[in-house]
């Protein structure tokens, strides 16, 4: 007895996902309560900014509502977020 | 308000002063230990979400970065309960190390303060005094606010005094 015919199982194209390589960002929000000299002296602290550096990061927050302050691998951004909260600056992670 | 004098940060705190730092510096550590409530806004503000938009992830960092963040936030607290007189007037003096451990002390007091009084990007906190006075000058918002505004200016005071980072 002829086995029935199957027609062959066509193998889908596996669409090549393009590796996602936009880096991560930490980014800190504006928050109403943190003074702006101790925002300005966290970001020097924790990134070896220039004292102009960082309150130039720190304007950026405070009048546009948010900065990236770091990028890089997921890892380090969680690392650099966790130690912002640590001085507690309100700090998230994401996709540049 | 402290000073700078050689490498260390000097302040002279009144019987009030001390008693009012020691209150806050408790009821932060309260907070983090048996008072602990994720349900909390201030133990949300104080450990936002790493990612919003990503709860699990979120959780997931939650787990193990929380406990190394509570325990630096107690011993951060802990650092102004050590430096201060027991209960009475006297003089405080930091060195680098205690003046950075205030600094990040006194400002999650100001987060949790800012939290429960409603601070926003808008108020004007000599304003929201006024009117906190007119309504009720013995009121316990009265005494917060006041508390509140002081410690910016001891925060900044300390700031001001710290040699700047190379």
């Amino acid at each position: 007895m002829a086995l029935p015919q199957v027609a062959p199982v066509e193998t889908p194209e596996i669409e090549e996902v393009p590796l996602d390589d936009r880096p991560w960002v930490t980014i800190v929000w504006d928050d109403p309560v943190n003074l702006m000299s101790y925002v300005t002296w966290v970001f020097q602290k924790l990134f070896g900014y220039s004292r102009d550096q960082a309150e130039k990061l720190m304007l950026d927050v405070h009048n546009k509502g948010k900065a990236v302050v770091s990028s890089g691998a997921r890892e380090k951004m969680e690392l650099d977020a966790a130690q912002l909260h640590g001085y507690g600056l309100w700090a998230t992670v994401d996709r540049d | 308000m402290f000073r700078r004098n050689g490498r260390q940060c000097v302040a002279t705190f009144a019987i009030d002063e001390v008693r009012v730092l020691r209150k806050v510096a408790n009821e932060v550590v309260d907070l983090l230990t048996d008072g602990f409530d994720r349900s909390d806004p201030v133990v949300d503000r104080l450990f936002p979400d790493i990612y919003p938009d990503r709860p699990e992830d979120s959780a997931e960092f939650r787990r193990y970065a929380e406990g190394e963040l509570k325990t630096g936030k107690i011993d951060q607290a802990g650092a102004i309960l050590a430096a201060l007189p027991d209960d009475g007037p006297g003089e405080v003096r930091l060195d680098y190390e205690a003046a950075e451990a205030w600094l990040r002390a006194i400002n999650d007091v100001r987060l949790a303060m800012g939290t429960r009084l409603d601070i926003s990007g808008d108020t004007d906190l000599g304003d929201e005094l006024d009117d906190a006075v007119l309504h009720d000058p013995a009121s316990s918002r009265v005494f917060q606010l006041s508390v509140y505004a002081y410690l910016g200016y001891l925060q900044e005071s300390l700031l001001n005094a710290l040699p700047e980072i190379e």
